[in-house]
């Protein structure tokens, strides 16, 4: 027998970024670009050409960034801060939280190349905390789109929004898996497939790999829902109490920690809302060397991995 | 408490006049402020005194503002990157009609607008939210680059403690500023030579600090940060030297000119009593 395969078309999210900001940046005088050295690696070079004195390239300098951003906006522009996530985040964070949040500073903070898309770096280069440390600031809306669509539109909702956006700006190839007609919300969750016997949560580069596990989960007679959720704060606790009382069991998975991330906000608000039997896939600590692809199937991060953590879950939680 | 503060100055009186006022207003603004401390309970009152020249001579002579209208876009913009010296900078905006000066009795009591520490969503004529050191000094030069991308002439002030200069992001900023030539920027160093803990010197070496600054593209000018003619002049001329960013050293006593406080480094945060309150307000009668 033969099997057709068809290999479905892989996007690079930071193409998405950057063209989204030369459109934003078009339209409106206001939109400036703040970067630390890293107009190759945020995919600047376009926007650089068209507005060369809107892109403020402060050099390898984190700290500054920020401030820089926040006085950028205090003079009436609307700063996009553009960075490898493990150092704007890291790095950054004092400010992030005081001249940003605290401050309500209308910039977007554009975190490129997070979780482990610098695989063979090693854990420096790694960015897996980033969620959890910037869900805990106050006043910060955080956002992981799935696919260059999503990109599009969260960074367009992080323009309009009175006060500081984090974004994740995914460089590993990822399929398209919202429809044409989708409409990002700051705050919005998806079902992107029904099901009643459990919920796979996901969002980033897992969205498409929970879809794919929904598929086989199928075809062994499980009903898996799907619940794109790209806003993790805030977090559309609707959608989550609805998944914890209608399928009675929740998968998350995120390319990110297993503390403090997707999984942790919606264990938050599982246990208040419906307590339900979870399970939480990530990574559960520093991840050696290896490129991306190697550490998500290294640690389960997988079409089979999702599968096999939803079955367990099911088995014991009905034992 | 009430008590007389200044209002701002009119810039067509005569020089000396001018002088007259500003003296007597820094004067007023300390008294001020050194009442608010023991009412609060804390505070940072040696870096207040210390900053307060300084402060009222911007606020109440130099700065192009309107009080009634605290986010006109083309305002000058001043940024307290000490701002444990929210004291000094409550009193002074509220001397200039940004907020009523009652509520400067409310200074960091439960739920009081007045933090510790500056809060701009919640106090007119705070331009930024600082209290962690090093954070003013990059939002000064975003501001200063915001007025370049406008072709605008406001102009930018930070004033930045000598301690607070030990934070590497203010050698980030340093760099950018000096980079890009950002003349309208100017840093005033609040130079009391004392941190917290001991004397900047003795702590994690300062000098040589115009050098410093110089050799990341500014350019310095050192004043005597108690001298309102001194500090007036200088202020007027800026900036230092065409197409550089400006370094102003102001050599100051922490705690000044109260006899007992000046120079001694435990009145970094010390909390005057009723009595020494009483003292050090009839050295500033």
């Amino acid at each position: 027998m033969t099997l057709l395969t068809h290999e479905p078309t892989l996007y690079d999210c930071r193409d998405a970024f950057a063209a989204t900001i030369e459109s934003l940046a078009a339209a409106d005088e206001r939109i400036v670009v703040v970067c630390n050295d890293s107009v190759g690696s945020s995919k600047l070079g376009g926007f650089q050409q068209k507005f060369p004195d809107r892109l403020v390239n402060v050099g390898i300098a984190e700290q500054a960034m920020i401030g820089v951003a926040a006085g950028l906006a205090n003079g009436g522009r609307r700063p996009f801060v553009s960075g490898a996530s493990c150092f704007l985040t890291a790095r950054g964070l004092e400010q992030i939280k005081v001249d940003l949040a605290y401050s309500n500073r209308n910039v977007t903070v554009c975190a490129m190349s997070p979780g482990v898309a610098y695989g063979e770096l090693g854990p420096t280069h790694h960015s897996i905390e980033d969620v959890a440390w910037l869900r805990a600031i106050d006043n910060m809306i955080v956002v992981v789109p799935a696919d260059p669509l999503e990109t599009e539109q969260a960074l367009r909702a992080a323009d309009e929004h009175d006060g500081p956006v984090f974004v994740r700006v995914s460089r590993m190839g990822v399929p398209s898996v919202n429809p044409a007609d989708y409409r990002f919300a700051i705050g919005r969750a998806t079902r992107l497939r029904e099901g009643d016997d459990v919920t796979l949560v996901a969002n980033g580069t897992m969205v498409s790999r929970a879809l794919a596990a929904a598929g086989s989960l199928a075809a062994e007679g499980v009903g898996a829902r799907v619940l794109s959720v790209p806003t993790v704060k805030p977090l559309d606790v609707e959608e989550i109490a609805a998944a914890a009382e209608e399928t009675g069991a929740i998968v998350t998975v995120e390319e990110h920690s297993i503390y403090g991330g997707l999984g942790g906000a919606v264990a938050e608000v599982v246990v208040s809302h419906h307590p339900v039997p979870m399970r939480i896939l990530g990574f559960p600590g520093f991840a050696p060397t290896g490129s991306a692809a190697f550490l998500l199937d290294h640690f389960g991060l997988t079409d089979k991995g999702i599968h096999e953590a939803a079955i367990d879950l099911l088995e014991r939680g009905r034992a | 408490m009430t008590a007389t503060l200044p209002g701002r100055i009119d810039r067509s009186l005569p020089r000396e006049e001018q002088l007259r006022l500003l003296a007597d207003g820094a004067r007023l603004i300390r008294r001020r402020n050194l009442a608010l401390i023991p009412e609060a309970g804390l505070g940072h009152i040696g870096g207040d005194l210390s900053a307060a020249d300084i402060v009222a001579t911007l606020y109440l002579s130099v700065l192009d503002i309107d009080p009634g209208q605290p986010d006109l876009p083309e305002r000058d913009r001043f940024v307290m990157s000490k701002g444990h010296s929210s004291g000094v900078l409550y009193t002074t905006l509220a001397s200039c009609g940004f907020f009523d000066p009652a509520l400067l009795d409310d200074y960091m009591k439960p739920l009081s607008p007045l933090n510790g520490h500056p809060d701009r969503k919640k106090v007119p004529g705070v331009e930024a939210n600082t209290g962690p050191l090093g954070h003013g000094l990059p939002i000064a030069v975003g501001m200063a680059i915001a007025a370049v991308l406008d072709g605008s002439l406001r102009r930018v002030f930070c004033l930045v403690g000598d301690g607070e200069l030990q934070e590497g992001s203010n050698w980030e900023a340093l760099m950018v500023g000096g980079h890009r030539g950002l003349e309208r920027l100017t840093v005033i160093v609040d130079r009391n030579g004392l941190q917290q803990g001991a004397s900047t010197e003795e702590t994690s070496r300062l000098e040589p600090l115009a050098d410093k600054a110089r050799a990341f593209g500014w350019a310095v000018a050192e004043v005597d940060g108690h001298d309102h003619a001194g500090l007036l002049d200088l202020f007027e001329r800026l900036p230092v030297a065409p197409g550089k960013p400006s370094f102003v050293i102001a050599h100051t006593h922490k705690g000044n000119p109260v006899s007992f406080m000046r120079d001694r480094v435990e009145w970094h945060h010390k909390v005057p009593s009723a009595e020494q309150r009483d003292l050090a307000l009839e050295e500033l009668a």
